[in-house]
């Protein structure tokens, strides 16, 4: 008996320091699944933390669901890459203002093999045309990420309808970028990828990048503090110190420093106007 | 002993008294009609072929079950949420997951016993019922002999004025048995009335000072147990105790 | 095979370098179940007891409908727990969004109607033998529940553990009211998933190995305290 007592303190002292959590200096930023993955969070982050004492928790969701987040008021800073929804957000008076911060690019991921003879070309449309006249097997993530978001509006630049043009050769998987990778891997199929995600990407089996460099797969990230008028919970000193070192130039440069196997993957630009 | 003399000092509970008692199970009726009295003093022994409704009557009296129709009275209330002035054995002894001593202690706290003065006058009883030194085993393992001691030993240390028995020999050898019989003695010596179910003739007999011979839920006869044994005076009692109808 | 002799390979390595951050997942996963395997026994005993020896109107339902919850899906919980707690939902302002206090909530949430509707069953068992003879001694309907539970204990520490391993095991729940935050509220199982999703599946089936074995080494330690109590106690 006195051994279960003295395990049932030890329970509730723990439950106790659990729910007595410190009131740190924290701010939520939602992001999306694709920026975390690519690892770079865990490299820019501790460089802001030490520097501000400010801890930065990311929730990481699909594009979509981060703006709703923020919507609801669960966040206090939105990190995404879907400039037109971002728009939206602002329209919408739930953010002040959006900042660009930096842009990333898109790959063209495909088999050694490359039925559809895309590999080493520099025209993004050329080579989506190529694999729908192929009807090589092509995934889609199709779970309306900012990377599918991007992967339709190429579709539509090509010229091709995917309405008519989908067959069994286009497989709309609704799956994150990491599974849906792993379903090109075992398809042997093309896709879509961001450069972050495709470095970090272990299980590539017969997988290459393509295509790469047209500026069209370019993917522009714009930060955004959460609207404090209509969100009266939001950290808006806290949110804006965040944003301001972002775009700062040791923000800046921490991103231009992460690295994967050498490669930079995402490239600062937040003073560029129109992106 | 201090402590029954504040119980007795209320009213007794006896008699207890029945009248025109029904008990019915859906279409079945298993006690049609009963109209007796308990009385303080002699030890009561109830037989009957089986079916003819003796565990159901130890139940109604001791407000275990309901009857469907009739009333039974006690000559005084228990106080509700106080000490029970009446108790029960079982044929199989329901007993606690826990020690033996625990079992007695047990229900010296729900007999409102103060904490300091259960462990010993649980002990008490368990030595009364000769399981002085089996305190501590876990109640679970003893024998069924002892597991009915021991039952026996948690009444004992209740000092109950009524004591019901349904068959509690009847799952035991003939030692055990003895044992429990000289249990049941010794309660009743220390002033507990007893009322007592069994189909064995010779217990009825070493055991009994009256008979309620009971028939398809009637009270059929009640007498005296020699009396009742060597001459009964109803046809259904003769062909019982002739052993011509079931047990 | 080849990925799981890489995933075993991974979950030793990862252990005998005792990760720190490995270890703090580990060690928040343990805080945040167990939390809510205490707060759900502290709930769900004596619920299950009291429905086992009362009779009240709607019994039959209330017991149907406590069986049906135990199939509760994670992700449900998780969602209306996150509904409720968002800042735009009815407790927004308590502010626990993506901290572990939300995440021993859903749990409990989701392991407590299990924890009842099984210590229903047993004690409903236990009290058709009991019944006479605890009533016969002078206990009432209050009294009976905590000795039941007591005397059932070791039939209870298979519940708990039962209650233990779904809130260990489960993903759905945490996921959303968690947000799977790096150094905040990720657990083994967000963390699983986190990796599978990017695709390291020898890391992910090794994270996986890991959790299974602290699951069993806890019902293993958990198996010899019962039975080394039975056998005293009988």
């Amino acid at each position: 008996m006195v051994i279960t007592r003295r395990a049932l303190l030890a329970l509730f002292l723990a439950v106790a320091a659990l729910a007595a959590q410190a009131q740190d200096r924290f701010i939520t930023v939602a992001s999306t699944t694709s920026t975390e993955q690519s690892g770079l969070f865990a490299y820019i982050l501790p460089i802001f933390e030490k520097k501000t004492g400010i801890q930065v928790r990311v929730v990481a969701l699909g594009t979509g669901q981060a703006l709703d987040l923020a919507r609801r008021g669960d966040a206090d800073v939105v990190f995404v890459h879907a400039k037109a929804a971002e728009e939206k957000f602002l329209a919408e008076g739930h953010g002040v203002k959006r900042f660009p911060v930096m842009y990333n690019d898109f790959v063209l991921i495909g088999p050694k093999s490359d039925p559809a003879k895309i590999a080493g070309g520099k025209d993004i449309l050329e080579a989506l045309k190529k694999i729908q006249a192929a009807q090589a097997p092509f995934v889609s993530r199709g779970d309306k990420s900012g990377t599918h978001m991007a992967e339709l509006d190429l579709w539509k630049a090509a010229g091709i309808d995917l309405d008519k043009a989908k067959g069994p050769w286009y497989r709309d998987t609704g799956q994150g970028m990491g599974p849906a990778l792993n379903t090109a891997a075992s398809m042997n199929a093309y896709l879509l990828a961001d450069r972050g995600t495709w470095l970090a990407f272990k299980n590539r089996g017969d997988l290459a990048m393509l295509v790469e460099g047209d500026k069209r797969l370019y993917n522009q990230y714009g930060v955004m503090l959460v609207n404090p008028d209509k969100h009266s919970t939001v950290k808006k000193d806290l949110g804006q110190t965040f944003i301001d070192w972002l775009v700062s130039p040791e923000g800046q440069k921490a991103i231009a420093d992460y690295k994967i196997g050498g490669e930079q993957l995402f490239f600062p630009n937040a003073g560029q106007a129109g992106v | 002993m201090t402590d029954h003399v504040d119980i007795r000092a209320a009213a007794p509970l006896l008699p207890l008294c029945l009248k025109d008692v029904v008990f019915e199970v859906g279409p079945r009726r298993i006690i049609d009609g009963i109209s007796m009295r308990l009385d303080a003093g002699p030890r009561t022994v109830i037989i009957g072929p089986n079916g003819a409704g003796k565990s159901v009557l130890l139940r109604l009296c001791h407000g275990l079950l309901g009857p469907t129709a009739g009333s039974i009275t006690w000559n005084a209330s228990e106080v509700a949420g106080g000490p029970r002035r009446q108790a029960m054995v079982f044929q199989r002894p329901v007993l606690l997951r826990r020690s033996a001593l625990g079992n007695v202690t047990y229900a010296l706290k729900l007999a409102g016993v103060p904490f300091g003065q259960r462990e010993e006058r649980a002990m008490e009883a368990l030595r009364k019922v000769g399981l002085g030194g089996l305190g501590r085993h876990s109640a679970r393992v003893l024998s069924g002999g002892e597991q009915q001691r021991l039952a026996l030993a948690r009444v004992w240390a209740l000092h109950p004025e009524v004591l019901f028995l349904d068959e509690p020999t009847a799952s035991l050898d003939p030692g055990a048995t003895h044992e429990i019989e000289n249990v049941i003695a010794a309660l009743h010596g220390a002033g507990t009335k007893i009322v007592l179910v069994t189909h064995n003739l010779g217990q009825a007999h070493r055991l009994g000072d009256e008979i309620l011979f009971l028939h398809q839920g009637r009270l059929a006869e009640r007498a005296p147990a020699d009396r009742f044994l060597k001459h009964p005076t109803s046809s259904e009692a003769a062909k019982f105790l002739e052993g011509e109808l079931p047990w | 095979m080849n990925s799981v002799a890489e995933a075993a390979g991974q979950a030793f390595a990862l252990v005998a370098t005792a990760d720190p951050k490995l270890v703090d997942i580990v060690l928040l996963s343990l805080r945040i179940s167990l939390s809510a395997v205490l707060i759900g026994c502290v709930i769900g005993l004596p619920l299950g007891a009291a429905i086992a020896v009362n009779e009240f109107r709607g019994r039959r339902a209330v017991i149907v409908i406590l069986n049906g919850l135990m199939g509760l899906p994670s992700v449900v919980v998780g969602l209306v727990v996150y509904l409720l707690l968002s800042r735009a939902g009815p407790l927004g302002s308590w502010g626990i969004l993506f901290t572990p206090t939300a995440m021993v909530i859903a749990q409990t949430i989701l392991i407590t109607p299990t924890l009842a509707a099984l210590s229903r069953q047993v004690v409903d068992d236990a009290w058709a033998e009991y019944r006479e003879q605890l009533r016969s001694l002078g206990e009432t309907k209050l009294g009976a529940a905590p000795t039941l539970l007591w005397d059932l204990r070791f039939s209870l520490v298979t519940i708990v553990l039962a209650g233990f391993g779904r809130a260990a095991s489960e993903v759905g729940a945490v996921m959303i009211v968690g947000g799977n935050i790096d150094g905040v509220t990720r657990v083994m199982t967000t963390a699983i998933a986190l990796e599978t999703s990017k695709g390291d599946l020898p890391l992910a089936l090794g994270l996986g190995f890991i959790l299974l074995f602290i699951v069993l080494a806890l019902n293993a330690g958990a198996y010899v305290v019962k039975e080394t109590a039975q056998r005293r106690y009988g």
